[in-house]
């Protein structure tokens, strides 16, 4: 009661010294305002269904033709898929499946044929694929140091715990982690089987697949006229075959900026997932870029995806404004906006029948 | 709040140890020990008087208030999932992060309290601080210190006006009869003045205070809450004791008034003051809402735990999947692989790191802030505002405002909150003469009628003279002229009574209690007696009617003093304040003398027939000049004096407003008492004759006795003469046979007996409150020989009251009966309406009073609780046997009128306009049966009995058993009770109930401080339960099943992707954004909602009070409302990860980019879903909303811009950006928005369309044209209240039931 014994001393108090004045007798009386009383004017939608009826033939007219747009999109774009795990004995790379070591010296190779029955217009990537495998386990997506990355000399030297157990290696492992370690490694090459049976390799373009900000912000390489001298005192992942200064000849695209790293590293969402290997360039407005007829993949097969029955594959894909193929959302859209259609339809019906009773009557009379 | 800490509890349990010892305090002056050192004062074991009642100090508030905190569960939940982020195995992403919410939650309470603590602590200050005199030996003077400064023991002087800073043992005053007159409106807010008196054979009259030579011992109980027990003695150097009680003990935060100073020996300081031990912090409630919410967190505590169970099997059977470990499975340091069992075991924990939004921690914060702003809204409401006390409605219990909305049962009392309490003498009867009063009666009508209508315009009409010269004087001085004339319609409705309640606290006092018109044959008889001889039993009825009370003279100087104290301590017009203190001493001493005064001003009073009732200055005022000006604007002081002194205004300040009408009304026959002091009582006879009794003794009203009595000696006759007052049956049994031998007089004495009955009998009947008169000649010897024993049971300490009730009762017999009174006490205004409303509403209204059945029963007609047409049982009766078989008749009787469809249906039939026939039934119980009816045997059939009842009137019962009715039903029908009440003895019940109300009105502020809200007027109970209550709990009902609905969605996302993920507990949304979701993206709505949500407007609400059945029957919050918010959020999460899902499906896409899409449609439909809900839109609305979602993208682009290699693993950088400039985003967005709330909407719609609630329809109506709608209420009341044709009720089943369903 403290509280209130005391208010009341302070009013006694307050009221002394206001009264002087004489102005006003003070009043402890609410101000008449709009938003103390509670009468701030205000919308006051009622939901019934002569009111929403048009909101749900709206959205239903609305949502069909971009359904059918993006559904008509996504069948134009052009995609094949070729897997090369080689589970299958008649797998050309059964055999390199089956033999596996994460360090041997000696390339395994296979070579897939395929046929493209359609020719690929416009720019194509392509793709990796790989299926179960689970980029997005926790502790495998918090294994890596990002400031390693973005080529800071402390963490080159003493990498974040994160990284455990790929963190050193005697010297500290650059770039330390799991997802590091874990980096796909297959070399995929793609040749034209010319009607007349030569073998003409196609140019894959290796730059321009990571994000820019990526390549350009996130990740840097430590600061250094020579990148081998400065990773010297770092050791190479476990499971790499060479170190991170020699992942390509050319130094813009070398040690943490190597683009193929890069995307490695923007782990994957789902464990059935796809990353953009190498871009094939439009030529011209006359050829196509990739014309119809025979190719032949050749694989320099190194990423073991046995133990965790995983599987691999080469996407080749054209791409619109919406992405890659995918039809679920032009479905979508469609479904969807028939549904609000047809619900439209049933509330006019039950306007017509029961929204007259309530709510007609009232307004119109 | 009084807090200590451990420390001084600690010290105060040592001290109380030692205290235990001497059941006594003995209390020595400290003069004589001024210069020791302080540990060889005699009274160092006493507390100082420096009060502290902030908890914390500033070293002390951080972990102190975190201790407190950490009571809380939902804190100690969430500092448990703190410290689990940091155990390794777990893997949280980044433990420290954890901590923010936990910490944001905590530092905001913090900051409340500290806040909180520091006004606290700046209150303390300000009381510690203040100025007071002090005795001081070596000085031989008064000093002036500061109030910390006083110590037990000290002598302390406190002048006129003065705050008293200690519990102080009168010792001393200026009054010449020793009394000193003490305001304690700061301690109960009673206004009356009450006396003081020195303790006897102290008060050396006329002569300084000289506290050296005070060398007693003081000796009184250990300090204790009750304001009004105190007992001690003082013990003289030689032995001698004189006893003293809580008449003289002075109280701190008192103030003194009437008197020029005061001193004497502080007794009790500090904390151990009467008035903070009466200090209890504010009351925390649990309510209904709440309780139901605990349990609902407590199944959200199950889902979590099961989500968490499926995440811990999932991983182990994932992992079983393996032959060999691949190469994304992260081995710990040293290359093992845990074992699937155990990574299972941990992912548990990691889980419910990851989960734990799930158990809605925020919602407490939230719910507290929402009730913050519900009470804002409450209290400023200006509906609920009473002009003439200047008070809003007030809520002291912090958390309880939606269970206004679901009051099922109110119980009422009757004395003050139903009626007025305002007593109007009405009728008397005299020696078995009735005098009806007509012509009071006529004026009363005449003012009630102007009450309701337009009485300003009567009163300017009637050109009434001043009633309050000083308030008028007041206002004027105050520049508010037009106080009076401006605010014609609420303002002046009872004109006299703005002037005197908002100025200056005059306690009953307004012209309608203190006028009374006198019958005319009873003046006649009056004066017939008074020219032949000064006795007669009408003078004596008329003596007793004036001085057999506790009533203060005071005169209007005191009243203008006080005023004047409060408003203004330095007043700029110093004349007035001289005057002013002029004429309190003239008055006070020489009034008695200046008997030709008088005479003028009482030729007015004592002959009012010459006048026209009519007339202004039947009014009051006897100053003939100054009604025959009319409206007197006063111009200037002198006039002012002449008016002030001109006048005879003895103001009376009673403890009891049946007192004042009683005094009053003796006024009005001339009998006007002009002064009591604690010896003298001085009474003005018609002929102007002043005599003074000697008071001899007083035995004070007290429940079980039921009467009081003043002794006094006759100066004329010399007897002993006893005049006692009390309840009818209090004073009938104990009318004695005096004349035993004289059998003639003896049978007219019981002829007068039986024809008082009668009468008696007819007041009640008319609604009157009764009161009887009687005396007693006591013999000088007997009433020495009585006397003697008295002063023993007063100077007693164990057992006083017991002794003090065996003494009162020992000399209370044998009484001659004088006559009786019948006083009215009005219904409030708009009682039978609300009342009305109330029921409609759905509530079962009860009147707990205790007064006589007869008069219970007539208020209960008058104000619509029982209905003429309604079939009422009364059960009175002294044998628990008639009791039974009468529950058990009455029962079976209903139950064969409700059962057989017959009866029914005959019944409506007959009486086709005619409600259900249990709706007509009231119930009339009198305490000694209510007892019985509720002992164990009975108490089911007695409930059972209730149940049927409309209305249930319960007479005569006391304080607790009010508490044990309503905690009786509130237990066995588990109802939601409301209980109202005014005064002291509603207390108990206002704290039994779930909610209590305390009006705030004649009696005093214990019922307030008792209760959870506090309004002035009982018709403030419509407009609060059935607007704020109803509003408030609609909008805490939505509120909190949107919170629940809010994360159980936003969680389950989560848990969805952790099929894809090998339940490894990963989340795809950023860690921070995460946060950020939920403390600042999505929590302003909902707290807006909560606060400002407008279902139906107030207007309806109050004109169809049938919509309050939706709390009542908490279809606001029910637990199927619980689980389809649930459901609905299951549903809403899965459209909101599946259709990215399948969007996303096979592409490229990364963790976290994968993640922003579902968090933006998270949020869209977690915003848009509130704006389904939200019924009435404004300008904030919009505001908040669009703001909330504007935030988020600031924000996340913000954070996507600047965070390069922050916050591992999920690294934002840019993934926002990239998102954004994607158009899949877009189309991701909007379709899983629309599908996720299609389902909400259409049923809402449906609804709307095809069964639409009673809300829904009340918003319609709203949209009608204003006469439209009036009509349409009318129709539809119509349809509800005559609920008859059962296929009727069934169409409209789903729609509010109607009351008979």
């Amino acid at each position: 009661m403290a509280a209130s014994y005391n208010a009341k001393e302070e009013d006694g108090h307050l009221s002394g010294s206001s009264g002087l004045g004489g102005t006003a007798i003070r009043t402890r009386k609410p101000d008449n305002t709009a938003f103390k009383q509670q009468r701030l004017p205000a919308w006051q939608p009622i939901l019934t269904a002569g009111t929403v009826l048009p909101a749900f033939f709206v959205i239903g007219l609305i949502f069909i033709p971009i359904g059918i747009g993006l559904f008509v999109t996504s069948n134009n774009i052009k995609e094949i898929e070729i897997e090369y795990t080689g589970t299958e004995r008649s797998s050309p790379c059964f055999n390199c499946s089956q033999n596996f070591s994460w360090n041997s010296t000696t390339p395994c190779k296979c070579v897939l044929s395929f046929f493209l029955d359609q020719p690929f217009e416009s720019n194509v990537f392509m793709y990796y694929g790989l299926s179960n495998f689970y980029q997005n386990h926790r502790r495998y997506v918090k294994s890596r140091d990002d400031s390693q990355l973005n080529g800071d000399l402390n963490s080159l030297k003493d990498p974040s715990k994160e990284c455990e157990p790929y963190r050193f290696n005697e010297k500290p492992i650059a770039p330390c982690g799991a997802i590091a370690n874990s980096m796909f490694n297959d070399t995929l090459d793609l040749f034209y089987i010319d009607p007349n049976g030569t073998k003409n390799p196609i140019p894959l373009i290796k730059k321009g697949i990571a994000w820019w900000t990526d390549k350009h912000v996130k990740f840097r390489n430590p600061a250094g006229s020579n990148l081998t001298a400065v990773f010297r005192d770092t050791a190479k992942p476990v499971n790499w075959l060479k170190p991170v200064y020699e992942l390509d000849t050319d130094s813009e695209n070398n040690g943490f900026i190597n683009e193929d790293f890069i995307v490695w590293m923007r782990t994957a969402a789902l464990p059935t997932f796809r990353k953009l290997y190498r871009i094939i360039q439009k030529k011209n407005n006359m050829t196509p870029t990739l014309p119809r007829g025979n190719y032949t993949l050749e694989v320099t097969y190194n990423y073991p995806v046995r133990s965790f029955e995983g599987r691999k594959r080469m996407i080749l894909s054209t791409i619109s404004w919406m992405g890659g193929k995918n039809p679920f959302l032009g479905i979508a859209y469609i479904t969807v906006g028939s549904i609000c259609f047809f619900l439209g339809v049933v509330l006019l019906f039950i306007h017509h029948k029961y929204g007259n009773r309530n709510n007609s009557s009232d307004i119109s009379n | 709040m009084t807090w200590t800490n451990p420390l001084t509890l600690l010290w105060q349990g040592w001290a109380r140890h030692r205290d235990r010892d001497r059941p006594i305090r003995r209390v020595v002056s400290n003069l004589p020990f001024e210069d020791l050192k302080k540990r060889d004062q005699p009274n160092r074991q006493y507390e100082g008087n420096t009060i502290k009642t902030n908890k914390y100090t500033l070293w002390s508030f951080i972990p102190m208030n975190l201790f407190e905190q950490f009571h809380r569960m939902a804190n100690v939940y969430f500092v448990g999932l703190a410290i689990l982020n940091f155990v390794p195995v777990v893997n949280a992403f980044q433990p420290e992060v954890a901590l923010i919410p936990i910490c944001v939650i905590l530092a905001l309470t913090a900051v409340k309290d500290g806040w909180e603590d520091f006004r606290r602590y700046q209150s303390d200050q300000q009381l510690n601080n203040m100025p007071c005199f002090i005795f001081s030996r070596k000085q031989m003077r008064l000093v002036k210190r500061r109030w910390k400064d006083v110590r037990v023991g000290d002598f302390v002087r406190v002048l006129s006006n003065q705050i008293i800073p200690a519990d102080i043992l009168l010792l001393h005053t200026s009054d010449p009869n020793g009394v000193c007159h003490m305001e304690t409106a700061n301690l109960d807010g009673e206004t009356n003045l009450k006396q003081r008196r020195v303790v006897p054979g102290f008060s050396t009259l006329g002569k300084p205070f000289q506290p050296q030579t005070f060398s007693s011992t003081v000796v009184c109980e250990n300090p204790n809450n009750n304001l009004n027990v105190f007992k001690g003695y003082v013990e003289r150097p030689d032995k001698r004791r004189t006893g003293f009680g809580i008449d003289s003990l002075l109280l701190r935060g008192c103030t003194v008034r009437n008197t020029d100073d005061a001193a004497g020996i502080v007794v009790y300081t500090g904390h151990e003051t009467k008035s903070m031990l009466n200090n209890s912090g504010p009351r925390y409630k649990r309510s209904k809402i709440e309780r139901k919410m605990n349990t609902d967190v407590l199944f959200c505590v199950l889902l979590l735990f099961f989500m968490c169970l499926i995440g811990a099997l999932g991983h182990s059977i994932w992992l079983e999947t393996f032959t060999t470990m691949p190469s994304y499975i992260v081995p710990d340091r040293n290359g093992n692989y845990t074992p699937s069992v155990l990574a299972g075991f941990y992912m548990f924990f990691t889980m419910i790191i990851l989960l734990q939004v799930m158990i809605p921690v925020s919602l407490y914060v939230s719910i507290e802030l929402v009730k913050m702003g519900q009470i804002f809204f409450i209290t400023q409401d200006v509906e609920l505002y009473d002009e003439e006390l200047d008070s809003r409605v007030q809520c002291r219990a912090l958390n309880i405002t939606e269970d206004l909305g679901q009051i099922q049962y109110v119980f009422s009392d009757k004395t003050g909150t139903l009626t007025e309490n305002k007593m109007v003498f009405r009728r008397c009867t005299i020696l078995g003469t009735e005098y009806c009063h007509d012509e009071n009666a006529a004026r009363l009508a005449v003012v009630s009628g102007a009450n309701e209508e337009e009485e300003d315009t009567l009163y300017q009409q009637t050109k009434l003279p001043p009633l309050f010269p000083l308030e008028e004087l007041q206002d004027s001085h105050t520049g508010d002229k037009n106080h009076a004339n401006t605010q014609v319609t609420a303002a002046n409705r009872r004109r006299s009574r703005v002037a005197a309640g908002a100025q200056s606290d005059m306690a009953f006092s307004t012209p309608l209690e203190t006028v009374v018109v006198p019958d005319r044959k009873l003046m006649l008889e009056v004066d017939r007696q008074m020219a032949s001889i000064l006795s007669g039993p009408y003078l004596d009825f008329f003596l007793a009617l004036a001085i057999c009370n506790t009533v203060v003279v005071s005169t209007v100087t005191a009243q203008r003093e006080r005023v004047k104290g409060r408003s203004n301590s330095a007043y700029s017009g110093g004349s007035f304040h001289i005057m002013g203190q002029w004429f309190r001493k003239g008055s006070l001493r020489n009034i008695f003398s200046s008997m030709k005064f008088f005479k003028r001003g009482e030729d007015t009073l004592a002959d009012p027939f010459a006048k026209d009732e009519d007339e202004p200055d039947m009014f009051h005022s006897s100053d003939v000049s100054d009604s025959t000006t009319g409206q007197k604007v006063i111009s200037s002081e002198s006039e002012v004096k002449r008016s002030l002194s001109g006048t005879e205004e003895v103001c009376y300040e009673a403890h009891s407003p049946d007192e004042a009408a009683l005094i009053h009304a003796a006024k009005a026959y001339g009998f006007t008492m002009v002064e009591r002091t604690p010896y003298y009582v001085t009474v003005k006879l018609p002929d102007d004759t002043l005599l003074k009794f000697e008071v001899l003794d007083v035995l004070t009203f007290d429940s079980t006795r039921r009467r009081m009595s003043i002794i006094v000696r006759h100066p004329h006759t010399n007897e002993i003469i006893m005049y006692t007052k009390g309840a009818d049956s209090a004073i009938m049994e104990r009318l004695g046979n005096v004349f035993s031998d004289m059998s003639q007089v003896d049978n007219v004495a019981k002829q007068i007996a039986v024809k008082t009955q009668k009468d008696l009998d007819m007041y009640a009947r008319d609604g009157l409150r009764t009161l009887c008169f009687a005396k007693k000649v006591i013999s000088e010897k007997e009433f020495k020989a009585w006397f003697a024993i008295r002063q023993e049971a007063l100077s007693a300490i164990d057992e006083k009251e017991e002794r003090l009730l065996d003494t009162a009762t020992y000399i209370e017999n044998n009484f001659t009966l004088l006559g009786a009174t019948g006083i009215e006490d009005r219904l409030q205004e708009s009682v039978p309406e609300t009342i009305q409303a109330l029921r409609r509403a759905g509530m079962q209204v009860w009147v707990l009073t205790g007064d006589k059945p007869e008069t219970a029963i007539n208020i209960a007609y008058s104000c619509k609780l029982l209905d003429h047409e309604d079939l009422v049982f009364t059960f009175s009766t002294n044998r628990k046997s008639v009791c039974k078989m009468r529950l058990e008749d009455t029962l079976g009787e209903l139950r064969r009128s409700s059962l057989s469809p017959g009866a029914e249906v005959q019944f409506r039939g007959n009486n086709s306009a005619f409600t259900l026939m249990e709706h007509s039934i009231g119930l009339v119980i009198d305490g000694p049966t209510l007892s019985m009816a509720m002992s164990d045997d009975l108490v089911e059939q007695f409930v059972e009995l209730c149940k049927h009842c409309r209305a249930v009137l319960c007479c005569r019962v006391t304080p607790l058993q009010k508490s044990s009715v309503v905690k009786l039903i509130r237990q066995k029908l588990r109802v939601m009770t409301l209980a109202i009440g005014d005064g002291a003895n509603d207390v108990n019940m206002i704290q039994a109930a779930d909610v209590g109300i305390g009006v705030s009105g004649q009696e005093g502020m214990q019922a307030v401080m008792a209760s959870d809200f506090a309004i002035t007027r009982f018709k403030h109970l419509q407009r609060l339960l059935l607007v704020h209550g109803h509003w408030c709990y609609s909008r805490l009902a939505n509120m909190v099943i949107y919170f629940f609905y809010k994360n159980v969605a936003y969680v389950n996302l989560l848990f969805w992707y952790q099929f894809y993920c090998g339940f490894s507990a990963t989340a795809m949304i950023d860690y921070w954004l995460m946060i950020f979701f939920n403390l600042l993206f999505t929590s302003a709505p909902p707290i807006m909602f909560g606060i400002m949500d407008k279902e139906v407007s107030d207007s309806t609400l109050l004109s169809l009070p049938e919509l309050y059945k939706k709390g009542q029957h908490s279809e606001g919050y029910r637990r199927s409302t619980f689980w389809i918010a649930i459901l609905d959020a299951f549903y809403q999460s899965l459209v909101c990860f599946f259709i990215p899902y399948w969007t996303y499906n096979g592409s490229d896409i990364g963790i976290f980019s994968f993640g922003t899409p579902m968090n933006t449609v998270s949020l869209f439909t977690i915003i848009l879903h509130l704006a389904i809900e939200i019924k009435s839109w404004t300008v904030l609305h919009w505001v908040i909303m669009i703001g909330s979602v504007l935030v988020y993208f600031i924000v996340t682009l913000a954070y996507s811009a600047i965070c390069t290699s922050c916050n591992p693993p999920s690294n934002p950088y840019w993934i926002m950006h990239k998102q954004m400039a994607d158009p899949m985003f877009y189309l991701v967005c909007i379709l899983t928005t629309v599908v996720a709330l299609l389902p909400r909407y259409t049923l809402h719609v449906l609804r709307g369309t095809l069964a639409p609630s009673p809300h829904l329809s009340a918003r319609q109506l709203e949209r009608l044209p204003p006469s439209h709608r009036e009509q349409r209420i009318r129709e539809w009341r119509g349809l509800r209240d005559t609920c008859i044709s059962p296929s009727l009720r069934s169409q409209e089943h789903s729609s509010s039931p109607c009351p008979s369903a």
